[in-house]
């Protein structure tokens, strides 16, 4: 077999793995490796800025479920791309990053653009490598894409020396990947299993309590008969919206520190708690000591790092949560002593305690008259969309309120920073979705903060005909840190007050795309109507109740159930 | 509690910065570390001490199972084990106490490595308790150099083996 470079190689690779788009962004150390994909079939998105890469890499793989690639150059790109990486390795979304590096002999130098990106990534990619020898290159990139989609997925990062991937090799055969050292357990002790059904069929106040992990797994539909299977209600993280429909009765929505009071109090009531692909973050426990005191805890999560890590739990099941709840439910089908009926019977007191914490504490919000209040705005977004829109948001109250009022029915439908916050992500993950789903609605809910932070991307949008649709939920502030201010600080708002913003409408119009204002609320209907009425980048701007807070609110280290209410 | 943890690694570059990485970054105790090739030279073997309770080691134990380079992990305080470390320590030894110094040596079953007219530059190996006991008695004397190597340990093969 004839020789090949290391960029054909590459992207042969690439091609392999199912990649269909890349986002990245070019410099001296990845020349060849653009000019070989600028020559084969991949969609090429070249963003303005390598966070907003690996951001629209990371909504395409959280949308589709695959991984996403980003190509970056040696140095400041490769930096530049870091915030990216930690943002999906918190949340453990599947990513390949392929970065440009010196070359080999100039590595250890001070050379220009030179930077040492395995060590500053080791903490926060699932794996990482610097391809030293051209006989590595191409098994390194195949184990690569295996780490970073297997077991708990994650971000794995790719140091390419130039050199290396201008040198011609021998493309080896696509072998099965058998790693010793690297071996996730997707089956769960069936005594687990077992022991977790008894429990719960003892249970007469069970709570399921769910995360990304269900997401991840592609676990919604065994997650949804488990529920409904055993009239079990349900909360979700943030990570986790989505993975149960949001407007079904068993629903209780997000729990933890903006979560609804009755996700709350069911945690803290609740005699069993049963936690699939969650992991006990403290914006969910609050304050530990007091957390679900009252229940034994089911936990079932592909990672045996997150189980007992924060809470101890009784009985600990290490599988893919797809198969965990799959045996779950046979289980249950098969075992004769059960029967809905019967359950449903138990846990009727339950439900109407639940109902109760629901009609005294909905989520809710006070009207105020003409004022845009941000709650408003994602019930339309929600009603105009029939709730099958795809949401991205930024970071802050813009994020909350999204996550409280948009009610997710289906799984990959919410696309958001939730362990490392990071605002900017938006834009360009909306960017990633729309890349991977031309024809869906997708909406970046942002704040007039964070849309700041990566509004370059209105560029990359325009130009990959992307017509993502932002919505600034414009309250001329940071607005989650002011009510920080406003409620342990006594109202010093330092630093979150930005006096100077520009103009959204005229920004829009400067980069091609459609911008539109609301400043009643009156007009938030037409706008959003407009809006998705229009095929190309729309910015809106929504000019908010300014001190508006998102509550109910769990100060940070206060039990769950002391929330701050409406 | 003290825990001795045995770790199986790919001899890979960059594999001891994630090991100890995950140690500083998660806020782990690291009281010594030693590491070198197996008679596999693809593979190390890692022996770290770290302290902690029972979460905290479990903990450990499961992070850095997580490493992907990591083949396989051993609390070792969990079994009957052996454990050895070296010293070298250069002690003072003056016409009035080198023949004391000799003895305590003598009794540890220690070797001279290295002599001087003021101070003999000792070799000893042992367990923690024996090497800890060494440098008391050896430290009114006048201690001028120590330098360690760590804990290394092997569980002690069952008795059907
Ligand atoms: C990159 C980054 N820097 C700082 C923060 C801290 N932070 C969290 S929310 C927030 C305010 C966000 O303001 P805005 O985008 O206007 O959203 P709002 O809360 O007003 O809806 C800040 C500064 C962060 N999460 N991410
Ligand atoms: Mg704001």
């Amino acid at each position: 077999m004839g020789k090949i470079t290391g960029s054909q190689a590459i992207v042969r690779c690439l091609e392999e793995e199912g990649v269909k788009t890349i986002f990245g962004y070019p410099g001296g150390a990845v020349l060849d490796l653009f000019d070989t994909i600028d020559q084969s079939d991949f969609v090429n998105v070249l963003v303005r800025h390598e966070q907003g890469a690996v951001h629209a890499a990371d909504g395409l793989a959280r949308v589709t479920g695959e991984v996403g690639v980003a190509i970056l150059t040696s140095g400041p790109g490769a930096t530049n791309g870091v915030t990216g990486i930690a943002t999906a390795y918190m949340d453990s979304i599947p990513l390949v990053v392929l970065t440009g590096q010196v070359p080999r002999p100039l590595i250890g130098n001070d050379a220009f653009q030179e930077v040492d990106i395995v060590g500053i990534t080791r903490p926060c990619t699932k794996h990482n490598y610097l391809v030293s020898e051209l006989d590595d290159l191409v098994p390194v990139i195949r184990e690569a894409f295996h780490i970073a989609r297997s077991g708990r997925p994650g971000p794995v990062l790719v140091d390419l020396p130039k050199d290396i991937v201008a040198s011609m090799l021998t493309y080896p055969e696509k072998k099965p990947i058998d790693m010793v050292s690297y071996q996730p357990t997707y089956q769960p002790h069936s005594r687990q299993i077992e022991k977790a059904c008894r429990l719960i069929m003892k249970a007469k106040k069970p709570v399921l309590y769910v995360g990304g992990g269900v997401i991840l797994s592609d676990a919604n539909k065994e997650l949804t008969e488990l529920a409904k299977k055993l009239d079990i209600p349900v909360t979700m993280t943030l990570m986790g919206l989505g993975a149960f429909p949001g407007s079904h009765e068993l629903s209780m929505g997000m729990l933890g520190m903006h979560g609804t009071y009755t996700a709350n109090m069911a945690v803290s009531e609740c005699d069993l708690l049963i936690s699939v692909g969650a992991r006990f973050d403290d914006r969910v426990t609050g304050k530990l000591d007091d957390f679900a005191t009252k229940a034994k805890i089911i936990h079932i999560d592909i990672d045996p790092t997150s189980i007992s890590k924060n809470v101890k739990v009784d009985i600990p099941i290490v599988a893919d949560c797809k198969i965990a709840l799959t045996a779950m439910n046979s289980w249950f089908d098969a075992e004769s002593n059960f029967n809905l009926k019967e359950e449903a019977a138990r846990h009727a007191p339950w439900f109407k305690l639940i109902r109760e914490w629901t009609e005294k504490h909905p989520l809710s919000y006070e009207e105020a008259g003409d004022i845009i209040k941000p709650q408003y705005v994602i019930e339309q977004f929600d009603r105009l969309t029939g709730g099958n829109a795809i949401i991205t948001t930024e970071v802050g109250q813009n994020q909350m309120w999204a996550a409280q009022f948009y009610k997710f029915n289906e799984p990959r439908h919410f696309v958001t920073s939730g362990g490392l916050g990071t605002m900017g992500f938006g834009l360009p993950a909306a960017i990633g979705a729309q890349m991977a789903f031309p024809d869906q609605t997708v909406i970046d809910i942002a704040g007039d903060g964070s849309i700041q932070m990566n509004i370059q991307e209105l560029a990359t949008a325009k130009q990959y005909n992307c017509p993502v649709k932002i919505a600034i939920l414009n309250n001329s502030y940071l607005g989650m840190v002011r009510q920080w201010q406003e409620l342990f600080y006594d109202r010093r708002y330092a630093s979150t007050t930005m006096d100077v913003v520009p103009d959204f409408v005229d920004l829009a119009k400067a980069f091609g795309a459609v911008g539109l204002r609301a400043k009643t609320k009156d007009e938030v209907i037409p706008v959003i109507k407009e809006a998705l009425a229009t095929d190309n980048v729309v910015v809106m701007d929504f000019k908010i109740e300014k001190e508006e807070g998102v509550y109910p609110m769990v100060p940070a280290g206060k039990a769950t159930t002391e929330m701050l209410l409406v | 509690m003290k825990h001795t943890i045995s770790v199986l690694l790919q001899n890979k570059p960059g594999v001891l910065s994630r090991v100890t990485g995950l140690f500083s970054g998660r806020g782990f105790n690291i009281e010594s570390l030693c590491v070198a090739e197996t008679l596999d030279p693809g593979t190390s073997c890692l022996t770290v001490v770290s302290r902690g309770d029972d979460a905290i080691i479990e903990q450990i134990m499961k992070q850095l199972h997580k490493l992907i380079d990591v083949i396989k992990v051993t609390d070792i305080t969990e079994q009957e084990y052996v454990e050895r470390e070296m010293v070298l320590i250069r002690v003072k030894a003056e016409s009035h106490t080198r023949a004391e110094v000799l003895r305590v040596i003598d009794i540890f079953r220690g070797k001279v490595v290295d002599v001087s007219a003021k101070s003999y530059a000792i070799e000893l190996t042992g367990s923690a308790s024996k090497i800890k006991a060494v440098i008391d008695i050896l430290r009114p004397i006048g201690i001028k150099e120590i330098v360690r190597t760590g804990i290394i340990a092997m569980p002690r093969a069952s008795k059907n083996k």
